[in-house]
């Protein structure tokens, strides 16, 4: 993260985070470098590969966090991004990574362009009711 | 219809934050193993979102966290460079940029069926965020306080463009006048055919509620033709 100074031309404000370079962690990568952009709530899930112990090679920490979270249990990226703590794009990069690698796949990684089936719809109304 | 518009009437029902949601213990959305003639192939959970719209205050993340079973959880999405200042001085397009956290909450209706709700970000140069949220989103709420009308009325404009099927709910904060919901749906100049609902946003049953009536509105437009008004 770096802290700017007040800029009088700052086209964002306190809703706005502060500003920072996380891209450090994906080596300048952005998301855009890739295809098309993973959907918030598309499922990380391992590989069988992923659960070998000897992971180490080129992974970083934050790969390796992954891997881990998502051998516990399959997770969103928007959930890797929160339990993380690092930005939605940042995870983007690196599941990508780990995609390549062969250690996770995505489900459904890009939104569906219609409404879910009609089915699914009562399952979702059934299962709201019941909570 | 001036309550509409953002007087100075009635006063600030802001309370602090609210903390506490009786969310029931988190369970993961795991995968199902289904044995099929000796290899074991996983069935992964399907997941969905309602996105939570709604001018500052009126009351989003306190919905989200009302019926997610985790506590509200905030994801920061990069602003990236799109409409910004390159820096060409040194000749290197800069990775500077900014992030903007937006609120998502999680239930699990079954082992294989998870429900996202992610509450969008309040104001309007974070529209490029929406864009993505709505993608593939199942429903949406437009949440609406009548002491700030018009806070709502972006976001009603929204979902009527992409046809996303959305639902109001009026909030209703103590001190705040009641209306009759045909005058709110007047003054949101609503279709005949979206809903409207009354709601308290701190309320997991009436969280419930407004949830329901989405995807039951998404039903009804999935299933059929545009409706036309009654006759
Ligand atoms: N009285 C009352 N207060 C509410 C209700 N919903 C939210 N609040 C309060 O209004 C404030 C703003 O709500 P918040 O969820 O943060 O709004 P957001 O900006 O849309 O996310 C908080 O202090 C909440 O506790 C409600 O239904 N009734
Ligand atoms: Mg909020």
């Amino acid at each position: 993260m770096k802290e700017t100074g007040q800029d009088p031309h700052a086209w964002y404000d306190g809703e706005a985070g502060p500003v920072v370079r996380p891209y450090a962690m994906t080596r300048g990568r952005t998301e855009t470098d890739g295809q098309h952009r993973m959907d918030l709530i598309a499922l990380v899930v391992p590989e069988p590969a992923a659960e070998d112990s000897g992971l180490d090679r080129s992974l970083s920490p934050e790969h390796l966090d992954i891997v881990e979270r998502c051998v516990e249990a399959p997770q969103s990226i928007a959930e890797l991004a929160s339990g993380l703590d690092l930005p939605v794009g940042v995870i983007r990069v690196l599941v990508g990574d780990l995609v390549e690698d062969e250690l996770v796949h995505v489900s459904r990684p890009v939104p569906p362009a219609e409404l879910p089936d009609v089915n699914i719809l009562r399952e979702v109304i059934n299962g709201l009711r019941a909570l | 219809m001036a309550f509409g518009r953002s007087s100075s009437s009635g006063r600030a029902g802001h309370t602090g934050p609210s903390g506490g949601s009786d969310a029931p213990a988190p369970r993961r959305p795991g995968a199902a193993a289904i044995p099929t003639g000796g290899e074991v192939r996983r069935i992964h959970p399907v997941t969905l979102k309602i996105l939570v719209a709604g001018g500052f205050g009126v009351g989003k993340t306190t919905m989200v966290g009302a019926v997610s079973e985790i506590r509200p959880l905030r994801t920061e999405e990069m602003l990236t460079e799109a409409g910004r200042p390159v820096d060409d001085v040194h000749g290197v397009e800069r990775k500077t940029t900014t992030t903007v956290a937006m609120d998502f909450g999680r239930i699990t209706l079954r082992g294989d069926l998870v429900l996202y709700l992610f509450g969008t970000p309040g104001q309007d140069r974070f529209w490029f965020l929406w864009d993505e949220l709505a993608q593939g989103a199942l429903g949406a709420v437009v949440l609406a306080d009548t002491r700030r009308l018009a806070d709502s009325f972006a976001a009603v404009d929204y979902f009527e463009r992409r046809r996303i099927p959305f639902t109001v709910a009026v909030n209703h904060f103590d001190g705040a006048d009641r209306y009759p919901a045909e005058t709110v749906r007047d003054a949101l100049d609503l279709d005949p055919g979206v809903p409207l609902v009354m709601c308290d946003a701190r309320d997991r049953e009436s969280v419930k509620e407004v949830l329901v009536t989405v995807v039951e509105h998404a039903m009804t437009l999935a299933a059929g033709p545009r409706e036309h008004a009654p006759t």
